[in-house]
């Protein structure tokens, strides 16, 4: 019996894959440089600069053949390993087997040999006692290198397709193999690499008592407010003011999201608007503000010093400060989820609470309110989540009140420039944030009692009873004032000499940083501001394209395929959500410094830390548009004969246009307006704004820093706009509902 | 569509049989969806799987589509193994109870897009679609988007779209029911109509047992994921197999019976005081299940000593227009049944005579 018609279509196909990636492969072996070029990732200075026999440009096979890396050798091998299947009848047992040898064994060999061999030769000792010193060192992976372990990584997908996984469907292997494979290399090795580092000593032995010492140190757990007038640990400031500004904004978000639904108030949509702030402010810029209004020379500050005579006094700086702006700042977060949560409980179970013979109060307390419930809980700990990780705000405003992510920044910048003190740290922070994002999940990530389902569901909300009323319109309106003022005080601030001293009107700051000039050569940019400026938008609208494109095809995965592990696929992508700023900034120093993922100083590293940490936005996105697309379109296109592959491309990808853009729009904001990771990864060559700015605020440079704030602000509002107007308002408003990063 | 503008077109048939061999689907290990089924469709036959929901009938046709994989078992298409095969490599199409019309394509890209996966030129892939379009009755639509067309219309247009693929078997999940009631009537005979001409092979998923009857060679009742009986339309109403059946397909009234003798495959049934003479679907003597439809036993005003009648009161009487439904009381329990004589309806109360018709009733096997 010949074989069955499926095993001939099964490796058909996979030959078909498998052809397009040997190809790549040769290409990434035979002709793209081998190694990281040091004039970065997108010059193609080394095309006319000794390629390809100069062994900084050469091809691994150059370097094979002039007998430089001879360890590379070895990398044909599984490279052509295929061959062997290709073009014949075969076994489909066979043909996967020999896929899987190959991918594996090559992608095992290529990083193996890309540790073992780095910048000062072999890197372990026994390693040079086994083979003697060795004469040559390696650097980075460049373009081959990146290449080949894509082929690698696709044979072994296709041969696990061959084998009937999913259906056999070569696609959708691949796309979860290359998914998992991008999360474990940039999510979860440098975090691994971040905890190795925190159980070496600073000689880089092994030590669990340094770990052990530095992680009970009394400066992260000291108790010592309780007793005395000293300050406590880090750990519990940070516990502490994340437990404050998690059940503030909470309350206030609730408060938002009843005034704009419940009670009737005509300019709800306006309330909606003010959504979008948090988005388009980096996030220490509310910090700024603050330090306007309340510090030493602020305007609130003088104003009662001198109606009352007192000392004006540096109270804002410290746990107030940091609390007021943290409030500011998520409050709006928090009424993005409340306001979901009230809108989604179904009016007609309301209506038939009252029919029912309850009073207003009796519904809302009986019924509206324990079905908001968990809704509550979830803004809580996204409150909690987003204090402990804010970095902005504590750096401008913290005064003697340290926290963990401020410190962790100062334990790699500062004096003490110990690398496993940071790794401590970041890991303190980390457990945080990981309980919380683990109990959100746990508790509150399958239990929905959103009651609205979709359709036929008429009738409209009824109002808030009075006595709820009224203290929601007061302290509703208390915050928006105060808001207006922030936001009106940035926008003034960045027009006044200098504040606090000499109030007179100024376009100096702007004129500073974002001069134009003209010269013999055309246009030129004069202000200090341009360089950082340009840079970020190069970066932002890198990274934009490359977060839609991952986080839509792990949407994709997460919502149409079932396959084993899904759960585990699905903790894992959504992971970065909880990890702060800073412990990505930390852990991507210890884990990219070095051979062979040595990105420190480059624009990439910078670019892919966005992509992953923007990664859960382009995820939710894609899901939430995806869940509402049938399942049965993509099963029709199956059945008309259309692979995954093309279904994705002629029926998904075009329906999710609007969530596509959402993304795009989104990842590129947030680019523009990250600070925490941000901070760690700049370099001369590639500063970003953000990290422009606090270094302004640093040397108390205020009125430089407030310009290029607001021209951000203004920016990012544009951009948003512009997508407004692109796709609509109404398909806008989902992607922007779920901000899920962090600090 | 009207059949005058019908033209044979160029889409021919590649009609296949099906066969499932001890086909098993479980979802874990709790959820047994289908359990063990065989079954064997005919080429150029219309098959329907009918049964309540959760059946098993709509994961059945999803198995044939390849859209979910057989846990254990083997299916055949025309003879072929493809038990392994995804949707994307069988030669299966589907219409979607949704219809799932891509919103972004206008009529005529959707009616191209399977032509164009499997690699057809674009102008012959055009030059099919119009083809197809005539045939559902939708000439000169295909510059309009689905959502420009009424339900019905795009119904039609989800039937070309998987007629013009040629497939060896087309097949259909619950395809009227988002259409309303007239419409229905017109669209199942319209889809029969289609099946007979192009002689395709279809399998056809319904809960309602009114289409079933309506559009099939052959139904495949289905219960708790497993195949209750199959059969043609008659022979389902007529023999019903089990209780199961009897009551699924049209209205049973099913009582207890006694069969005193058995002579030549002709058994004689005591039904209360009624004596009957049925066909005795290999049953022996002893206690047995009569199914009697509604519209098989008559009522009339009671005279004392009437024979072969039971004794009942009218409990409850409905005037549903056509006929009127009467809940008569007996000594065998409450008997449902229909008269046509609207013009006459019997009183609430009133006692009657309850007559079982000669030919209707059937004796149930023992159920396994």
């Amino acid at each position: 019996m010949s074989a069955p018609v499926s095993d001939v279509l099964a490796t058909r196909r996979g030959s078909r894959v498998v052809i397009l990636w040997l190809f790549i492969g040769l290409l990434g072996y035979f002709v793209l440089p081998w190694y990281m070029l040091e004039d970065g990732f997108f010059s193609f200075e080394w095309l006319f600069d000794g390629y390809p026999f100069d062994s900084d440009y050469a091809p691994g096979a150059f370097l094979v053949y002039q007998g430089e890396k001879i360890w590379l050798t070895p990398l044909i091998l599984p490279l052509l390993l295929p061959l062997v299947v290709l073009g014949r009848k075969t076994d489909r047992r066979f043909f996967s087997t020999v896929l899987i040898v190959a991918g594996v064994s090559g992608f095992f060999y290529l990083f193996a040999q890309g540790f073992a061999i780095g910048i000062r030769g072999f890197n372990a000792e026994w390693m040079t006692a086994l083979f003697g010193e060795l004469g040559d060192r390696q650097f980075g992976f460049g373009y081959g290198a990146v290449l080949l372990a894509c082929t690698f990584l696709f044979y072994l997908t296709t041969g696990i397709a061959a084998r009937g996984y999913i259906n056999g469907d070569v696609f959708v292997v691949g796309a979860i193999g290359f998914i998992i494979s991008i999360v474990a290399i940039f999510i979860f090795f440098p975090i691994a690499q971040m905890l190795s580092s925190a159980l070496h000593d600073n000689d880089g032995a092994y030590s669990l008592s340094v770990f052990v010492e530095k992680f009970s140190e009394n400066k992260i757990w000291g108790l010592a407010c309780l007793t005395e007038n000293r300050g406590c640990g880090v750990a519990w400031n940070s516990l502490f003011l994340a437990v404050i500004v998690g059940a503030t904004t909470t309350l206030l978000g609730l408060v938002f999201a009843l005034v704009a639904t419940r009670s009737g108030f005509r300019y709800g949509n306006w309330l909606r608007a003010l959504t979008v702030l948090p988005i388009i402010t980096p996030p220490f810029v509310i910090g700024l503000a603050i330090i306007l209004l309340f510090g030493l020379s602020g305007t609130v500050t003088q104003w009662v010093a001198g109606a009352l005579d007192l000392q004006p006094s540096r109270w804002v700086y410290g746990l107030p400060g940091i609390m007021i702006a943290q409030m500011l700042s998520f409050t709006p977060i928090a009424f993005l989820v409340l306001i979901g949560v009230v809108e989604g409980v179904s009016p007609s179970m309301e209506e038939a609470s009252q029919t029912l013979r309850a009073s207003r109060w009796y519904t809302f307390k009986t019924v509206t309110f324990p079905l908001i419930r968990p809704g509550l809980a979830n803004a809580f700990l996204l409150g909690f989540i987003e204090s402990m990780a804010d970095f902005g705000n504590p750096l401008v405003l913290g005064g003697n009140y340290d926290v963990l992510s401020t410190e962790i920044f100062f334990a790699i910048v500062g004096a003490q420039n110990d690398q496993g003190r940071a790794a401590v740290l970041a890991i303190v922070l980390l457990l945080f944030t990981l309980t919380a994002f683990y109990a959100q999940r746990r508790w509150l990530g399958k239990k929905s009692y959103i009651t609205k389902t979709g359709k036929g569901d008429g009738g409209s909300h009824s109002l808030m009873p009075k006595r709820i009323m009224y203290p929601c319109y007061a302290i509703a309106s208390i915050w928006v004032v105060f808001t207006v003022t922030v936001y009106g005080m940035i926008i003034y601030g960045g027009f006044v000499e200098t504040w606090g001293l000499n109030h007179t009107l100024t376009l100096k700051h702007y004129i500073t940083t974002f001069a134009i000039g003209f010269n013999e050569f055309g246009i030129h940019f004069k202000g200090t501001a341009w360089d950082s400026f340009f840079t970020t938008l190069k970066i932002a609208a890198t990274a934009a394209p490359l977060t839609a494109i991952v986080g839509l095809i792990t949407a994709y995965l997460l919502v149409r395929q079932q396959f084993r592990g899904k759960d585990w696929f699905e903790f894992g992508t959504m992971l970065s959500f909880a990890i702060p700023g800073t412990v990505v900034g930390v852990s991507y120093i210890l884990a990219f410094n070095v051979p062979p993922l040595e990105l420190t100083g480059t624009g990439i590293i910078l670019i892919i830390s966005f992509v992953f940490r923007n990664m859960p936005v382009g995820v939710r996105a894609g899901i939430a548009s995806m869940s509402q697309l049938d399942k049965s379109l993509d099963e029709a296109s199956l059945t008309l004969g259309a692979n995954t592959w093309r279904t994705f491309r002629k029926v998904i990808l075009p329906l999710m246009r609007p969530a596509i853009l959402a993304a795009l729009v989104f990842s590129f904001v947030r680019a523009m307006t990250a600070i925490s990771a941000v901070i760690f990864l700049v370099s001369a060559e590639y500063n970003m704004a953000t990290s422009y700015i606090i270094g302004r605020v640093e040397n108390n440079d205020y009125g430089i820093a407030i310009a290029y704030s607001t021209t951000l602000i203004f920016v990012m509002l544009a951009a948003i706009l512009l997508f407004q107007l692109l796709v609509g308002r109404n398909q806008t408003s989902r992607p922007f509902q779920t901000r899920t990063n962090v600090g | 569509m009207t059949l005058d503008n019908m033209t044979q077109g160029e889409i021919k048939t590649r009609a296949a049989s099906v066969e499932f061999k001890s086909v098993t689907k479980r979802y874990g290990t709790e959820v047994t969806a289908v359990d063990d089924v065989s079954l064997h469709v005919e080429a150029g036959e219309l098959v329907t799987l009918l049964g309540p929901s959760g059946c098993g009938k709509t994961t059945t046709l999803r198995m044939i589509a390849g859209l979910e994989m057989a846990t254990e078992g083997k299916i055949l298409i025309g003879g072929s193994d493809v038990t392994q095969l995804p949707a994307t490599d069988r030669d299966v199409s589907m219409v979607f109870q949704s219809y799932a019309l891509f919103p972004h394509m206008t009529v005529l890209e959707n009616v191209c897009y399977g032509l164009r996966a499997s690699g057809k030129k674009k102008k012959q892939s055009v030059e099919l679609a119009e083809h197809g379009l005539d045939l559902v009755g939708l000439a000169g639509y295909g510059s309009r988007l689905p959502s420009e067309l009424s339900g019905g219309q795009q119904q039609r247009v989800a039937v070309a779209r998987a007629l013009v693929l040629e497939p060896q078997v087309l097949l259909f999940d619950e395809p009227l029911s988002n259409l309303d009631a007239k419409l229905r009537r017109q669209v199942r005979e319209d889809i029969r109509d289609i099946q007979q001409r192009l002689s395709l092979t279809v399998v056809y998923v319904t809960h309602d047992q009114e289409e079933a009857l309506a559009v099939s060679d052959r139904i495949i009742v289905m219960k708790n994921a497993m195949i209750a009986q199959v059969g043609s339309p008659r022979e389902l109403y007529e023999q019903p197999a089990s209780e199961f059946v009897a009551d699924f397909i049209g209205e049973a009234n099913i009582v207890e019976a006694q069969i005193s003798a058995v002579h030549e495959g002709l058994a004689t049934v005591h039904v209360g005081d009624v004596t009957l003479n049925l066909d005795s679907r290999g049953l022996a003597a002893g206690s047995a299940k009569l199914a009697v439809r509604p519209n098989r036993i008559f009522i009339e005003p009671h005279h004392p000593g009437s024979a072969d009648a039971l004794v009942g009161s009218v409990l409850k009487a409905t005037y549903v227009g056509d006929r009127i439904e009467y809940k008569v009381a007996t000594d065998l329990g409450a008997l449902f049944c229909t008269s046509e004589a609207t013009d006459r309806q019997v009183v609430e109360g009133s006692e009657v005579a309850v007559r079982f018709d000669d030919v209707g009733p059937v004796l149930l096997p023992h159920s396994a």
